[in-house]
């Protein structure tokens, strides 16, 4: 990994690989999206109201997806002291964020025809709502501990990113443990109980959704690094 | 030791203890966290007539039953352990039918029946088109077969 520690060598490959992730990732998300709406079966019990999940469950996977790599981003930071690990983690976290966010709302229009209620404080919505809350103070802890002309995050953000990633084990389990409103999972190891009909476009979005993530946090570690170069550059006319 | 490894060490061990106490919190919070109480827990610890609870599990099948003024429902609820009777008056969700989940807001009356004062419905975590409701569904195998 330490061979993309010179910015130099990583925008090489990012430029030409966030355009490889951004539109094929945008060509599955609208095909998944498309064919979810409009080709797939209603649900036998729920009617055209499942069709939110191709929605729904890609923003949970991400939000989850995003606090396991900004944890993964921290112990390479604070154990490899890889340069872009910190810049990797600040990038992640307003993605992450939104995710997260849409992955609230969109269970609370969904749950407002079929449970009945817009929001309930069962195991599931209650952790996926801590991981909102971390990711606000991940941020905010990142800015405010931020040096100029380093993009990354701080070590103590760093710390706060492992720490936070206690939750995502708790937000997996939280409908097996307890007993919640939420359902159990549906697509485990033992193979999944959405029927084929209903799960294939769930595969494309889900993977369309990931990609385009990914592309997202590329173009975002590479305005990281321009400001940072900027910032380099524009000491060195201050100091004459 | 290298110093990249004492960080390695140090971060591994932080971060176990931190995912420990996470746990323990967690599975310390078994009965604390739980949304609903099943019938069977109602059974084992007893709940005191007007303390307000959720009660959740499945509506037996045939006990459904709406009273004469049109606006009140009597049905069973069950966890396969326990079973309670429950009523309720009012608009209950449009998933909520028998042999589907409930999850009910309210408290048990002086003759053990629970009144409801909301209704939510709990569906289970299967999917599939209109046209294989009805199928069986095998838990072991995942396949769908036609019920005898």
């Amino acid at each position: 990994m330490h061979r993309f520690a010179n910015p130099a060598r990583f925008l090489k490959i990012a430029r030409p690989l966030t355009l490889w992730l951004f539109w094929p990732g945008l060509m599955l998300i609208l095909i998944g999206a498309v064919c979810g709406l409009l080709v797939t079966p209603a649900d036998y019990l729920q009617g055209q109201t499942v069709r939110i999940l191709y929605i729904h469950v890609p923003a949970a996977w991400l939000g989850m997806g995003g606090w396991t790599g900004i944890a993964l981003a921290a112990l390479m930071q604070l154990v490899w002291r890889h340069p872009l690990a910190a810049i990797a983690g600040r990038a992640i976290a307003a993605p992450g964020a939104l995710f997260t966010a849409i992955c609230l709302a969109t269970g609370s229009i969904w749950g407002r025809p079929t449970w009945g209620t817009w929001w309930e404080w069962d195991g599931r919505m209650t952790s996926m709502l801590v991981l909102l809350f971390l990711y606000l103070g991940y941020i905010a802890l990142a800015n405010a501990s931020a040096r100029d002309g380093q993009g990354g995050v701080s070590s103590v953000t760093a710390i706060f990113g492992l720490v936070g990633a206690v939750n995502i084990p708790i937000i997996n389990r939280s409908v097996v443990w307890w007993n919640s409103l939420h359902q159990g999972p549906s697509i485990t190891m033992r193979g999944s109980t959405i029927e084929t009909a209903l799960l294939w476009p769930l595969g494309l979005t889900l993977l369309g959704f990931s990609l385009w993530f990914g592309a997202i946090v590329l173009m975002r570690m590479r305005a990281i690094l321009a400001q940072n170069k900027v910032e380099a550059r524009m000491q060195r006319l201050a100091r004459g | 030791m290298k110093a990249k490894h004492q960080r390695l060490m140090l971060a591994l061990v932080a971060l176990a203890a931190i995912v420990g106490a996470g746990l323990l919190a967690a599975s310390a919070l078994k009965d604390e966290a739980a949304y609903f109480y099943a019938p069977a827990d109602v059974e084992a610890k007893g709940v005191e007539p007007g303390r307000a609870i959720r009660l959740g599990g499945m509506v037996v099948k045939g006990s459904l039953k709406r009273a004469a003024d049109g606006v009140t429902i009597r049905f069973d609820v069950t966890d396969g352990k326990a079973t309670v009777p429950a009523t309720f008056s009012g608009i209950a969700p449009d998933l909520f039918k028998e042999g589907s989940g409930v999850v009910a807001e309210g408290a048990f009356d002086n003759q053990g029946t629970f009144v409801a004062t909301n209704l939510l419905a709990k569906h289970d975590e299967r999917y599939m088109p209109r046209e294989l409701e009805g199928m069986q569904y095998n838990e072991t195998t995942h396949q769908l077969k036609v019920k005898p």
